[in-house]
């Protein structure tokens, strides 16, 4: 392909509540064996472009252990590769990255360096399927100078997202980040296509101006001077971006038609592999409309449910409705229902949590977990 | 590693020293340089203490068509797994990193699951895993004999490294052992060769090859199947032989025709006099050469404490993983003590079986006590029972596998017994049929190829492939 990729993983998002404490939102569990960067990183994989930097920033550390090695990615090779950005000090700069323009402007020199004419930029919480080919080819046979990818939302509050208006070329006319009431369900996926040397030229214009963020200080502010064109995502996109809508992208995956697309579909999205065994279920168990993982060891009741890696549910135990992080131990004769477990908890026997009134409730559960 | 380290600052001495006097290195040394100076290129000379050989050509023919098209050490075994990443498994875990493995019998499947070796982390930059077919040479060229003989044509990959012990490992048997204790007990004992062994129940003793020790565990006397065994440990067919004995008995025996290592290796060692020992392992072993075994060895791991634990922490099993999905249990669903790859999606229901990764089994169906191989598919309805079914298997609806009484297989009785159906991979199954117990099928078979409907117990039905 002739682009290189740029993976916007430095991001925090407050409205993850405590599953924020523990990792950034690119590092997010999905669907029991992947990352929500998995999505982005294989779609660059599937697209053919070989050289992807990702930015990291906010509580990095699971995020670096998950990208320990490119291979998983077909990264690992002498042709690109993945290359890990944290902001470090120089001599001519000691900030963090102020935003996201500002990250790309700190890290020029990946940018310069290379010789493919153009750039995709996509944030790592996405959770979809794209070849970036195609939105390449729209973006030559438009001219344009900037593609965004668009998304319709319908079950979430499009006020959330930058909100897009198109006219009927497709051109985009209006382009408000966040806004207070929106005015159309219309809006950015987070992903985009530029011109390899327009970006960098756009990108020093605006650290000069000390400018930092890429969609406000570049993409707003040069809407009418460019030619910004949205190509519509053809299928599935969820965002992460909120506990809803992270419970909600999960539980997306006990439905057949999202789960057939995205695993039995060519191409494959690709993740860690952990060399777990495959997940057993004692006598006495019953599972219902849910996802196991491998590793799992299930003696109890779960139903529309994701057990996520290596989970332990003990003996007379129900789970319903909940999300349940990797490497959790569940204890006999617990009740939990209409919750996210974060990972690593040990929760004890004879608990009950439940999530009320529709919310979803974090249990988030620190016990001294003995050998088992 | 230690003997590189010493070769290294050895070599740095002899630099700088050799130009005053030999009397500065003590006898030692001078031995390992006479011994080395030959081998050093560049710096230092590739050396590995022990290297392993892990033999994995054979076609296990025992399996029927499970192993049509596949050698025994590709076939698939507990939900994930394939039979070689036991032995490729145990010798990451025990440290050796420089594994050859010795492919003939329809290598494909061997090949591409290991490729360079990643998921066991064999790729090296030195050593690592090495595949070996055989090979045409300048003045004669021919197939692996026996496993002996396959070691000795491989004399030369052998010498790359150096090594000072070889281990030689068969690709058939599932457990989990540490080599490296077992190389402490080869030194310890000065052992020129020390097998591996196993005690069994003395009743069954008389079904394996037996060794007699005295009472420091050397070994005096070698019986195979005896009638009256004297003793019952079992030899597992795992050696350690110190690297100089095992290159002088495979020179010195390269003329035997099928060259083996229990049936004439060993015993020429032991006539020759030659310190023999049996390092006795007290764990989990077990052989899955025959149907039967194979599939109670399977079915031992869906015990709720199973006596051989994929689920410890220490001692991983690696795999190459082609898929990362999790499984999807539906609404209507059952299952009852099962293990269930990656993957893989049950809308009926599962008693007591061992199921793969990438598996379908519709809604109404039943499967129990059985193995259902990756990316298999049983249609709506159709109910299994103890059935082995091999990879990449096309099952109609309605069918009834595993019904009525045994009778005897009338083509292989001693293969396709206990009781079991066997499919071979990529078979397709119409729907509507009914197939009784101690039967095998392979091939893409049709609805006029079951008269009546039915494949009685006892028939065989093998369209492709060999029998």
């Amino acid at each position: 392909m002739r682009a290189i990729g740029i993976v916007l993983a430095g991001g925090n998002n407050s409205r993850m509540k405590e599953l924020s404490n523990k990792r950034a939102t690119a590092a997010m569990p999905i669907a029991g064996g992947f990352r929500s960067i998995d999505f982005v990183l294989s779609n660059m994989s599937n697209s053919h472009i070989q050289k992807v930097a990702v930015f990291t920033q906010y509580n990095a550390k699971s995020l670096n252990e998950h990208l320990n090695s490119s291979k998983w990615w077909d990264f690992g090779r002498k042709q690109g590769g993945l290359y890990i950005f944290t902001p470090t000090t120089t001599p001519e700069n000691s900030y963090w990255y102020r935003g996201t323009a500002d990250a790309i402007a700190q890290n020029l020199g990946f940018l310069k360096n290379s010789h493919e004419p153009y750039v995709v930029i996509a944030s790592g919480d996405g959770v979809y399927k794209l070849d970036y080919n195609k939105v390449l080819e729209y973006h030559i046979a438009k001219k344009a100078d900037f593609t965004v990818v668009t998304a319709n939302v319908k079950k979430d509050d499009p006020s959330r997202f930058g909100v897009i208006k198109t006219d009927a070329d497709g051109r985009i006319v209006e382009f408000e980040e966040k806004p207070i009431s929106a005015t159309s369900s219309h809006v950015s996926a987070g992903i985009y296509i530029v011109r390899r040397r327009l970006l960098i030229e756009l990108i020093e214009k605006s650290a000069e101006e000390e400018r930092h963020d890429f969609v406000k200080d570049i993409l707003i502010r040069y809407k009418n001077v460019k030619k910004i064109y949205a190509y519509q995502m053809p299928n599935y996109w969820s965002n992460i971006s909120s506990v809803d809508s992270y419970y909600r992208t999960n539980m997306d995956f006990l439905k057949k038609d999202v789960r057939d697309y995205f695993f039995k579909e060519y191409p494959d999205i690709y993740s860690k592999v952990e060399d777990l065994p495959p997940a057993k279920y004692n006598a006495g168990s019953s599972v219902k409309n849910s996802l196991v993982s491998s590793g799992c060891i299930i003696n109890g009741e779960v139903e529309n449910s994701i057990l996520f890696k290596k989970v332990f549910v003990g003996n007379n135990c129900v789970i319903k409705n909940s999300v349940i992080l990797n490497d959790v131990y569940i204890g006999d004769n617990t009740y939990i229902e209409n919750c996210i477990v974060e990972s690593r908890d040990t929760i004890r026997a004879n608990t009950k949590y439940v999530g009320e009134n529709g919310d979803i409730r974090i249990v988030v559960e620190k016990n001294e977990r003995y050998a088992l | 590693m230690r003997n590189v380290v010493f070769l290294c600052d050895l070599y740095k001495k002899c630099e700088k020293l050799a130009r005053i006097s030999w009397k500065l290195f003590t006898f030692q040394e001078i031995y390992a340089i006479l011994n080395y100076i030959p081998k050093i290129r560049g710096d230092y000379v590739i050396k590995k203490e022990m290297i392993a050989m892990l033999l994995a050509g054979g076609q296990g023919s025992r399996l029927g068509v499970l192993t049509a098209n596949v050698a025994k050490p590709a076939v698939s075994f507990g939900g994930k797994y394939r039979i070689i990443d036991f032995p490729l498994s145990n010798c990451i875990n025990s440290g050796v990193d420089t594994v050859g493995v010795l492919t003939q019998y329809q290598p494909l499947r061997l090949n591409t699951h290991i490729g360079i070796g990643i998921p066991w982390d064999l790729d090296r930059n030195v050593g690592g895993v090495s595949i070996l077919p055989p090979y045409e040479k300048s003045t004669s060229s021919e197939w692996y004999t026996g496993t002996a003989n396959a070691i000795y044509q491989n004399l030369r990959y052998m010498e790359g490294y150096n090594p000072d012990y070889v281990l030689i490992l068969g690709g058939d048997h599932i457990y989990k052992m540490d080599y490296e204790v077992m190389l402490d007990f080869h030194k310890a004992n000065h052992a020129d060769v020390t097998l591996a062994t196993i005690p069994v129940p003395m009743e069954e003793a008389s079904r394996f090859g037996v060794v007699i020790t005295d009472d420091k565990k050397q070994i005096q006397e070698f019986e195979e199947k005896p009638e009256h065994p004297r003793s019952n440990l079992a030899s597992m067919g795992i050696y350690i032989f110190s690297w100089p004995v095992l290159k002088e008995a495979l020179l010195k025996l390269k003329d035997q025709p099928a060259c083996d290592f229990g049936k004439h290796i060993i015993p020429y060692c032991h006539e020759k006099g030659q310190r023999i020992f049996a390092y006795e392992y007290n764990g989990y072993w077990k052989d899955v050469g025959t149907l039967g075994s194979y599939w109670e060895s399977n079915m031992e791991l869906i015990d709720l404490i199973p006596v051989f634990n994929l689920y410890e922490e220490f001692w991983k099993i690696y795999t190459r993983a082609d898929k990362i999905p999790p499984q999807y249990i539906a609404a209507g669903a059952t299952v009852d003590k099962a293990i269930i790859g990656e993957g893989t999606e049950i809308y009926g229901e599962v008693h007591n079986s061992v199921i793969g990764s990438g598996v379908t089994i519709e809604k109404g169906a039943v499967v129990r006590d059985s193995i259902i191989m990756s990316s298999t598919v049983v249609g709506e309805n159709t109910i299994i029972d103890k059935a082995i079914v091999a990879e990449n298997v096309q099952i109609g609806s309605g069918c009834r596998l595993g019904t009525g009484e045994e009778v005897p297989n009338r083509m292989r009785p001693d293969v396709y017994a206990f009781g079991l159906v066997t499919i071979g991979e990529d078979s397709v199954i119409p729907s509507n049929v009914e197939i009784g117990k101690n039967t095998a099928i392979s091939g893409e078979t049709e609805k006029s190829d079951y008269p009546d409907g039915k494949l009685a117990g006892g028939e065989t039905l093998i369209k492709v492939g060999e029998r």
